[in-house]
């Protein structure tokens, strides 16, 4: 069995049998503790894991998985030929990169900003307001969106005064979308985000600023110097998780904010996903492509910290 | 009460430079600034929602100010009976999903965190692949329903028992326990359970106060779980109703005309306050915690 396995002595010591069972006698306790656990993680996480080889069969609820047809490698082959499929590659993608790019720095962006503040008052005011959005649920998050970007929302009128932008429901233009997203998940995450980034510049040795000051650092040069180097670590941890989540974009809010209009340049594996098989039925295909999507984020986790390892020494594991 | 302070640095210098004076007011005033954008909606959804429904409809932009103040709005929302009933179904979830959350993650955290036994490795790494690599939405879907849980509202609590983030978070502070108090309550011959609730809860207070936040919030929030799960009206959580009054009535009000949509905009707002004033409440009492749960779930996810 695994169990045993993984557990295997690396000495010599008594025979596997007998420490076994001595370590049961001593701790049968805890074993029996960790019981509802083990259940709850069967059932929940890892019986859907089991529940993932139905992509590679012709599944039929009523006929279950031992009665369903093995189709082998069909279903990927099918996605892979999908009309669809480069779309959802390339929405998915596109949506994350700029989360990537826009979001991610701005909370380190924000953090800094808080740090260098000189009035505690205002930095606690800052951090307290900023937090706000974090809480907000995601459909009512949306409803606001909504609100704001309709015909006579607030954004777009701000927007045709602006820039003479001619007044639309921009949520039914696929060009608005992935700027809509991207702009409320800033205002959402910012400032969550950042408090990751506070902490670790709060425990930044500050003789490390006199130091710099005392050889002539200016306010530009501490930040470049001393700060940011100070951060390194922290980002790039963040970073590695962030792009583990990266096919595993906010489908949730997707979901609350795209109609077929804007398919073209919101639609992304999740969303397809949840379509296919919960409106149309179609539960091995769909669970095929949710295995790409889940098999593709758990290499990049792999990747990115393999990567930054080799680069530096920083990663999870 | 808040949570990370602006270092007190340069009280003992004398003069600050000009240069530096100008860069600290303009981080000021540019954080003043990103303050007001991100309350800028807020704003507007409170100022709609003690607004008079005919002249919204007849404002064009941003509000900073209720036009004509009145609570009709409120008085709507108080009489739609599918948000009360939205109300307590959350608050079922929320109480009870939170209770057996936090008494799961911290046995779960509990075992994890223990000294030597011979399958730690084993269940932690069990724990911890399951963050990384998941079955997906349709397996997960048909689990659930396998299991019998298909239109309960168990199905929003048992199959989110565990959150492995906030678990990992509750190890990693039990962990920082002396081991030493636990041995010497071993040795008064102390159980596991004794141990866990009487002398190692009580040590990571913060963390739990953290956590069960998270839990709270989570729960108060989410939706998808419920869209997948019930079918049955009543028995909604509230997310749900706001889901039909706000999202899905604006879809069907911008296909068929603006007729739906012209009575309920402002109650729109309304409900959006009814439904989250209550978890904004809570969380400045907590705020003081947040640095801390995140910063160890962050490093030792």
């Amino acid at each position: 069995m695994s169990t045993k396995a993984s557990a295997a002595p690396r000495a010599v010591k008594p025979p596997l049998g007998r420490r076994i069972r001595r370590d049961f006698r001593k701790n049968w306790k805890l074993y029996l503790l960790f019981v509802p656990i083990l259940v709850y993680f069967i059932i929940f996480k890892y019986a859907p894991m089991f529940g993932l080889s139905i992509s590679f069969l012709d599944y039929r609820p009523a006929r279950g998985i031992a009665g369903s047809r093995f189709v082998g490698l069909q279903h990927f082959r099918s996605f892979f030929s999908d009309p669809y499929f480069f779309r959802l590659l390339r929405n998915t993608i596109t949506i994350s990169l700029c989360t990537l790019i826009f979001s991610f720095p701005s909370a380190i962006l924000l953090a800094i900003m808080i740090n260098e503040l000189q009035s505690r008052r205002l930095s606690r005011t800052v951090q307290t307001i900023s937090y706000i959005p974090h809480f907000i649920s995601t459909v009512v998050i949306c409803g606001i969106i909504r609100q704001l970007v309709g015909r006579t929302g607030g954004i777009t009128m701000l927007l045709s005064t602006l820039f003479g932008m001619e007044p639309t429901n921009m949520l039914l233009e696929p060009g608005y979308f992935i700027p809509i997203y991207i702009g409320t998940d800033i205002w959402q995450s910012i400032g969550w985000n950042s408090i990751v980034y506070l902490s670790a510049l709060t425990s930044i040795d500050q003789e490390l600023y006199e130091a710099a000051r005392v050889d002539g650092a200016n306010k530009w040069n501490q930040l470049v110097h001393v700060t940011i180097p100070c951060l390194v670590p922290t980002i790039i941890i963040m970073f590695i998780l962030k792009v583990g989540k990266m096919f595993d974009v906010g489908y949730e809010k997707i979901m609350l904010l795209y109609n077929p209009l804007t398919y073209e340049t919101a639609d992304v594996i999740n969303t397809y996903v949840y379509r296919r098989g919960m409106e149309q039925q179609q539960w091995s295909y769909s669970t095929a492509v949710g295995l790409f999507n889940s098999v593709v984020c758990f290499s990049l986790v792999f990747f990115t910290n393999y990567i930054t390892r080799r680069a530096n020494g920083n990663s999870l594991w | 009460m808040s949570t990370i302070h602006a270092k007190e640095t340069n009280r003992n210098r004398i003069k600050i430079p000009l240069g530096e004076r100008i860069f600290y007011a303009a981080d000021s005033v540019l954080l003043i600034l990103i303050c007001v954008i991100i309350l800028i909606p807020l704003i507007h959804v409170v100022a709609g929602s003690f607004s008079d429904g005919n002249k919204y409809m007849a404002h064009v932009g941003l509000l900073f100010w209720p036009l004509d103040f009145n609570l009709d709005a409120y008085r709507a929302v108080m009489q739609n009976h599918n948000i009360w009933t939205g109300y307590l179904n959350t608050l079922f979830i929320v109480v009870v999903g939170t209770t057996l959350n936090i008494i799961f993650s911290l046995v779960a955290a509990y075992v994890l965190s223990r000294r030597a036994y011979m399958l730690k490795r084993f269940f932690n790494l069990l724990v911890v692949f399951s963050m990384y690599f998941s079955g997906g939405m349709i397996p997960f879907f048909l689990v659930v329903r396998g299991v019998g849980l298909y239109n309960s509202i168990w199905s929003l609590i048992l199959p989110a028992l565990i959150n492995v983030f906030n678990l990992v978070i509750v190890r990693t502070a039990m962990e920082g326990v002396p081991d030493s108090l636990e041995e010497s309550a071993e040795l008064d011959g102390a159980g596991h359970l004794t141990i866990l609730f009487r002398i190692i809860t009580p040590l990571i207070k913060p963390t739990v106060a953290v956590i069960c936040l998270y839990y709270a919030v989570a729960h108060w929030n989410s939706w998808f779980n419920a869209m997948l799960f019930i079918k049955k009206r009543s028995m909604y959580p509230l997310q749900m109703i706001l889901r039909e009054i706000i999202i899905l009535n604006d879809l069907a009000a911008s296909s068929t005309g603006d007729e739906a949509f012209f009575m309920s905009e402002t109650i729109k707002f309304a409900t959006i306050i009814v439904a989250t004033v209550p978890i904004l409440c809570v969380y400045p009492f907590i705020q003081k915690y947040f640095v801390k749960g995140i910063m160890v779930g962050a490093v030792k996810g």
